[in-house]
């Protein structure tokens, strides 16, 4: 393959422009290459194994189709997540259009409206999350609770916290700013916390949320 | 700080990305409070067990249909 050095594996931009000239190995080690995260990520915002996969393959179709049209300035993963984030976007309206409720990822209402979730249930987990994430339970937990989360909320939580894109990536993958991204996350955060801990917490570890803040006392 | 003001400060705290005089006045908050030091560990390791879990393996059988039918349209694309 052209560029490849023996003993190296070839970068993205090289099977891209591999795949390019015609070279179906070379499109298809891409594809390997990123399907599982597409997959991951795509299943993560749409929460349903079927649609995952049709979004996955939409994704990688329309890879394939616009090869010509990538411009080599930015990374080819940034490109295919951003094809990803787009796909799984456009099956979230067609799912909400079938509902007849508008899906408001761009708009700010709300956001600055509605008070922020103050935390409740205030508790020392009762064990670590590497040995929370083996268990089959809580796995159900955690895709229960991200899915209760409010469209906007969870895509920002999925893109910045788990698939670990910068605020600034998150925001033009999403086509919102950078605030939002931040007050979303926030929110999202909070109501995962509040979720997680109601099920996770040592209850014997309980705080009641009392200090002061609710009466703006400046705490010196 | 307001409590809205800190549930804000302690997102960016819990990102290592907040202005100096903020995250000082976060800090001293934080050493006498211990409902938010729970918090911000809660926010932690909500984050954490998320990244953690891998509950979406990328299923055989599609990855083979995937592959097929990337295939077959590349064929048609390009002849070969």
């Amino acid at each position: 393959m052209e560029g490849m050095e023996s003993g190296t594996s070839p970068s993205d931009l090289e099977l891209l422009r591999s795949a390019r000239e015609g070279q179906w190995v070379a499109f298809e080690a891409l594809v390997a290459r990123f399907e599982p995260r597409v997959f991951r990520l795509t299943w993560r915002i749409l929460q349903q194994r079927q649609d995952a996969e049709d979004a996955t393959q939409q994704t990688f179709i329309s890879v394939m189709e616009h090869l010509d049209q990538f411009r080599e300035e930015a990374a080819v993963g940034t490109w295919i997540f951003r094809i990803a984030t787009n796909q799984a976007l456009a099956m979230l309206r067609k799912r909400r259009g079938r509902n007849t409720v508008r899906l408001d990822t761009q708009a700010n209402q709300g956001d600055d409206e509605t008070p922020m979730p103050h935390p409740e249930f205030i508790a020392q987990w009762r064990d670590d999350p590497a040995e929370l994430a083996e268990r089959r339970e809580v796995k159900e937990l955690l895709g229960q609770a991200l899915s209760e989360l409010d469209e906007k909320y969870r895509m920002v939580f999925v893109l910045r916290d788990v698939e670990e894109f910068s605020t600034k990536e998150t925001a033009e993958l999403l086509g919102i700013t950078e605030s939002n991204v931040k007050v979303r996350l926030l929110r999202a955060r909070l109501r995962l916390r509040e979720r997680l801990t109601r099920a996770l917490g040592d209850e014997s570890t309980r705080l009641a949320p009392d200090h002061g803040h609710e009466t703006g006392n400046r705490v010196t | 700080m307001k409590c809205d003001e800190l549930l804000k400060a302690l997102s960016d705290y819990v990102d290592g990305d907040v202005d100096p005089s903020v995250c000082h006045e976060f800090e001293e908050h934080l050493a006498g409070c211990n409902p938010c030091q729970i918090v911000v560990d809660n926010v932690r390791k909500t984050i954490a067990l998320y990244k953690a879990g891998e509950p979406y393996p990328l299923p055989e059988e599609f990855q083979r249909r995937l592959h097929a039918s990337l295939r077959a349209r590349w064929r048609q694309k390009f002849g070969k």
